[in-house]
């Protein structure tokens, strides 16, 4: 009977540890570098999403919506943080999924991010949905 | 939780109840094994993005966001 009340023990004690598992790891080196990676370049980005010449896509990126919101000086500057950005927020849905040993997530974190970047941008800013975009 | 106090709870009880102690238990460790390996855990993951969201785009103080949406669990 001792077995059968250690196995018990085993289930109530495994139970209570996945119950407390409400957080996703994202502190890891990888992702915070990252994540710094993107904080810095918000400062360039975000005139842009004001102007409305970028918007926030529906599957968690960014796109030049509007190139004619850019003066033509810019232009090619701006794209390049796009594809910079673009880069970074593949790389951090991936790692994020990875460190929670998860890589079949990734589609799932890209998603919610998606809804929580639109969710929380600012008012003015382009958000994408269903392939078509609207101010917010 | 005191082991001890828990293996003495448990020979104290009467069989039928032992045995649903026993079958709560193992429907506890079910329930534990779905969550690890087939859902998503949405809400965990929506913490997340608004942690790593505030961080990017320097959030934590501001006040023109939207309010965070707490209620939604798994």
């Amino acid at each position: 009977m001792k077995t059968v009340h250690r196995i018990v023990l085993l289930c109530v004690m495994y139970a209570g540890a996945v119950w407390a598992q409400g957080n996703l790891e994202i502190n890891t080196p990888a992702i915070s570098q990252l994540r710094d990676a993107m904080q810095a370049r918000h400062a360039q980005l975000a005139p842009h999403y004001a102007s409305g010449a970028l918007g926030l896509t529906a599957d968690g990126r960014i796109a030049l919506r509007d190139a004619n919101a850019v003066p033509l000086s810019q232009r090619q500057a701006v794209q390049g943080l796009v594809a910079q950005e673009n880069g970074d927020r593949d790389a951090l849905y991936r790692e994020i999924a990875r460190a929670n040993g998860h890589p079949e997530w990734e589609a799932d974190i890209r998603s919610t991010f998606a809804q929580r970047w639109i969710g929380r941008a600012q008012s003015g800013w382009y958000v994408q949905s269903g392939g078509q975009w609207s101010r917010k | 939780m005191n082991r001890s106090h828990t293996y003495k709870a448990l020979t104290r009880q009467s069989p039928p109840r032992r045995s649903m102690t026993i079958a709560l238990a193992a429907s506890a460790l079910l329930a534990g094994c779905v969550t690890i390996n087939i859902y998503f855990p949405a809400a965990a993951a929506e913490k997340a993005a608004d942690r790593i969201i505030d961080e990017v785009w320097q959030l934590k103080n501001g006040s023109q966001t939207p309010a965070i949406p707490e209620g939604k669990q798994p």
